[in-house]
C-alpha cells in the first residue's frame, strides 16, 4: 500500500499577517514557513501506520504544488520520515488549480491512500482534498479523526455534526483529516535530517489549467471597540451591560 | 436561471443554519434578478419543508431515495449537480459545516464552478462576482472573484441574519435517477449525541482556559452556560489535559465558531485560539492579567479571578431570568 500526504506550505501560525502592493499580496518579509499543521499531523499518522507491520504500508510520499522557494518545507517532511516526494513546479493559483495538478501526478504514480488536511491555515479553502477526489473519480471521506488499516482495508472515523461514524471505503480514496488524526506532530531526528538530503524529490512541470477564482484584495478584520472594564467586585454589572447595552442576552 | 440552496436536514429536521442559508440565498437571488430553489435530500416531511417558506423559500425540491441514507460524498455531489444543471443554477449555496465541506469541493470540480468557502457576507458585487471570504485563519478577509458561469459558496454559520419573508412554499418531488454504483461509503458504527446544544450552532458560548486551574473547577462555568442557554467550549491545553472533551476545543486546530457572544474565562488569547473565535460578534474576557492579549479583542472585560467572578455572573443571570 502506498500513502500520499499532500502538504501545503504556510506562514507560521503566530505570524501577524500584513499585506503589500495595495493589499493584494502577503508581505512575506520575516515570515517563517512551516508545514500546514494538519498536514504535519497526517504525515505523522501515515508514518505511524508504516511503522505498524500489520497495516502493510510500503511507502509514504509527500506531494506539494509550489515554487522552488517551498523546497525547505518538503525537505522538512522528508526529515520527519517520508520516503520520497514530488513537487509540481507552479505557484498555487487556487484550490482548483492545485487539485488538478495533484490529480494529474497521482494518475501517473498511483497511490492507495491520499491524505489532505481539512484546511490550509492561510488560504482556509477546505477544498483541495475533495477536489482531488472528484478529479480522480474516487471516494473521499471528510473530517477524518482516525485512520486504521485492518486486514488491508481502511477504517475511518469521521466527525459529523453531533457525533461520529466509523466508515470504510474501497481504495484508492482521499481522507481529509482533522483534529485527532495524530496526537503530537512527529519531529525530525538528527538522522532524519541527514538522510533527507539524499531522498528523491521528483519534479513535475504543471499541466495547462486555469484557476477558477482569484483574490482581488485582502482586508484586515474591522477593529473592535476598545474593551470596557467592569469592576470584579461588581461583576454582575456585566450581565446588565450585555442585556441593555449590547442587547445580546 | 436560479440560485440553488442545499438545505441539510438532521434526522428529518432543519436547524437555524438551514433557514439562514435560505435567507441568504433569497437575497442573492434578488441581487441576480432570479429566483431561489431549495433542495432537500432525504426523508423530510412536507410540514418541515414548508418551514423553509418562512425565510423566502418558494420552490422546494425534494430528493429521497435509498442511496442518500448515508452521506456518501460522491452520491450527494451527483444529486446536487443534477439538480443544479436542471434548474440552470448560477449559484449553489451550502453551509460551511462538515457536510458542506465534504460535498461542495467535489461539486466545484464536477460543475467546473469556482468556489468560495467560509463566506460571511452577501456578494460584494455580482459583476464581477465577488465574495467576502475568511483567510489567514481569521486574520484577514479576501475579496474573492469567481470567474465561472456557476459559482459555489459555502456560508459560515451564524454570519447572516435570518430575514423573515413568508411564502407559501411549493414542494416538488424530483425523479432524478441516482447512479447506485457510486455508493461506496459503508458505515460500520455510528455514535450520535442527541439533544445537546452543538457548539457550532450555539449563539452564546462560555469557554474556559488554563486559568480555570483544574478539571474540578468547571462547575460554575457550566452553570453560567446553562443559565444563558449557551454551549461550553475550551482552549486547546484544556482538552489536551483531558479537563474537558475534545469536542469543546476551539481554535485553529479545533472548531471555528462565530457565536453572537463568546465569553472567554482564563484564556490568554493566543493567535491560534483567536483563529477559532475572532468572528464572534461580541467577546467578553475574564482574566487575572490585565495585559492578556484576549482583552485586545474583547468589548467587555473583567480583570479578576475566574473562580470568584463566575459565581457572581451566575447569580446575575439568574436574577435577570426571574
Ligand atoms: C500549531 C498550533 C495550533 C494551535 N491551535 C490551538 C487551538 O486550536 N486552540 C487553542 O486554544 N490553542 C491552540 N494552540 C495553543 C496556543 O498557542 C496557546 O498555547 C493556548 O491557546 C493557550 O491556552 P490558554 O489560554 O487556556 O492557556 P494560557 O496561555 O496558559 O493562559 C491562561 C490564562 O489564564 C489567566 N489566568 C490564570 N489564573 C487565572 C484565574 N484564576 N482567573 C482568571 N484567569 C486566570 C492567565 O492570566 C492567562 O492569560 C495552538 C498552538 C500551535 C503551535
Ligand atoms: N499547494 C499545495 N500542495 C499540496 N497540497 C496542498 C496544497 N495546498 C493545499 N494542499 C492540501 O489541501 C489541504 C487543504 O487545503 P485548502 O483547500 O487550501 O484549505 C491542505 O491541508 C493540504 O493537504
Amino acid at each position: 500500500m502506498k500513502i500520499l500526504v499532500c502538504i501545503s506550505n504556510v506562514p507560521d501560525t503566530t505570524t501577524k499577517v500584513k499585506f503589500v502592493d495595495s493589499d493584494t499580496k502577503l508581505d512575506t518579509t520575516g515570515i517563517q514557513w512551516v508545514i500546514n499543521p494538519w498536514d504535519e499531523l497526517s504525515l505523522t499518522r501515515a508514518l505511524e501506520l508504516k511503522d505498524d507491520p500489520s497495516a502493510g504500508v510500503k511507502s509514504v510520499t509527500v506531494a506539494h504544488v509550489g515554487l522552488p522557494a517551498s523546497e525547505p518545507t518538503i525537505r522538512k517532511a522528508l526529515a520527519i520520515g517520508a520516503d520520497d516526494a514530488f513537487r509540481v513546479n507552479a505557484a498555487p493559483a487556487d484550490s482548483y488549480f492545485v487539485a488538478a495538478q495533484l490529480a494529474a501526478v497521482i494518475r501517473k504514480e498511483q497511490y492507495d491512500v491520499i491524505l489532505c488536511g481539512i484546511e490550509s491555515s492561510d488560504y482556509n479553502g477546505s477544498m483541495t482534498g475533495g477536489m482531488v477526489a472528484e478529479f480522480l473519480g474516487i471516494p473521499s471521506v471528510s473530517a477524518v479523526s482516525d485512520i486504521k488499516i485492518e486486514n488491508g482495508s481502511p477504517l475511518l472515523t469521521r466527525e459529523i455534526d453531533g457525533g461520529r461514524e466509523i466508515v470504510t471505503v474501497p481504495m484508492p480514496f482521499v481522507a481529509i483529516v482533522q483534529k485527532g488524526i495524530a496526537k503530537e506532530p512527529r519531529i525530525a531526528s538528527m538522522r532524519g535530517i541527514m538522510t533527507s538530503r539524499t531522498k528523491p524529490v521528483r519534479l513535475y512541470e504543471p499541466e495547462a489549467e486555469e484557476p477558477l477564482t482569484g483574490i482581488k484584495v485582502y482586508e484586515k478584520p474591522s477593529p473592535r471597540a476598545a474593551c470596557k472594564f467592569i469592576d470584579p467586585e461588581n461583576a454582575g454589572q456585566l450581565i446588565t451591560l450585555l442585556q441593555n447595552e449590547a442587547k445580546i442576552i | 436561471m436560479s440560485v440553488l440552496v442545499y438545505t441539510q436536514n438532521w434526522d428529518g429536521r432543519f436547524k437555524k443554519s438551514s433557514f439562514e442559508l435560505v435567507s441568504y440565498g433569497s437575497k442573492v437571488a434578488e441581487m441576480l434578478n432570479t429566483s431561489l430553489v431549495c433542495l432537500s435530500v432525504g426523508a423530510v416531511s412536507d410540514e418541515e419543508l414548508k418551514k423553509l417558506g418562512n425565510w423566502g423559500g418558494k420552490r422546494i425540491i425534494r430528493v429521497d431515495n435509498d442511496y442518500c441514507k448515508v452521506l456518501d460524498n460522491q452520491v450527494y455531489t451527483d444529486i446536487i449537480a443534477q439538480i443544479a444543471l436542471k434548474e440552470d443554477a448560477r449559484v449553489v449555496i451550502m453551509s460551511d459545516n462538515s457536510e458542506g465541506k465534504a460535498v461542495a469541493p467535489r461539486l466545484s470540480v464536477r460543475l467546473k464552478a469556482g468556489m468560495a468557502s467560509g463566506v460571511s457576507k452577501l456578494p460584494l458585487s455580482v459583476n464581477p462576482f465577488t465574495l467576502y471570504k475568511r483567510t489567514y485563519s481569521g486574520n484577514a478577509f479576501a475579496h474573492m472573484v469567481v470567474n465561472t458561469d456557476i459559482k459555489i459558496i459555502t456560508l459560515s454559520q451564524n454570519s447572516f441574519d435570518l430575514v423573515e419573508t413568508p411564502n407559501n412554499a411549493v414542494i416538488e418531488t424530483s425523479n432524478i435517477t441516482v447512479d447506485g454504483s457510486l455508493v461506496r461509503t459503508v458505515v460500520k458504527e455510528s455514535q450520535k449525541q442527541t439533544g445537546k446544544l452543538l457548539l457550532t450552532d450555539a449563539e452564546i458560548v462560555v469557554s474556559g482556559g488554563r486559568g480555570m486551574k483544574s478539571a474540578d473547577n468547571w462547575g460554575p462555568l457550566v452553570e453560567l452556560a446553562g443559565a444563558l442557554g449557551a454551549a461550553t467550549a475550551c482552549s486547546r491545553p484544556v482538552s489536551d489535559e483531558g479537563w474537558r472533551s475534545h469536542e469543546e476545543h476551539t481554535g485553529q486546530t479545533g472548531k471555528v465558531i462565530a457565536p453572537n457572544l463568546y465569553i472567554a474565562v482564563g484564556i490568554s488569547g493566543a493567535t491560534q485560539h483567536l483563529a477559532g473565535v475572532s468572528s464572534s460578534k461580541y467577546i467578553v474576557a475574564v482574566n487575572t492579567d490585565k495585559d492578556a492579549p484576549i482583552f485586545e479583542v474583547a468589548q467587555y472585560g473583567i480583570v479578576g479571578d475566574a473562580l470568584k467572578v463566575l459565581p457572581k455572573l451566575v447569580e446575575a443571570v439568574k436574577e435577570l431570568k426571574k
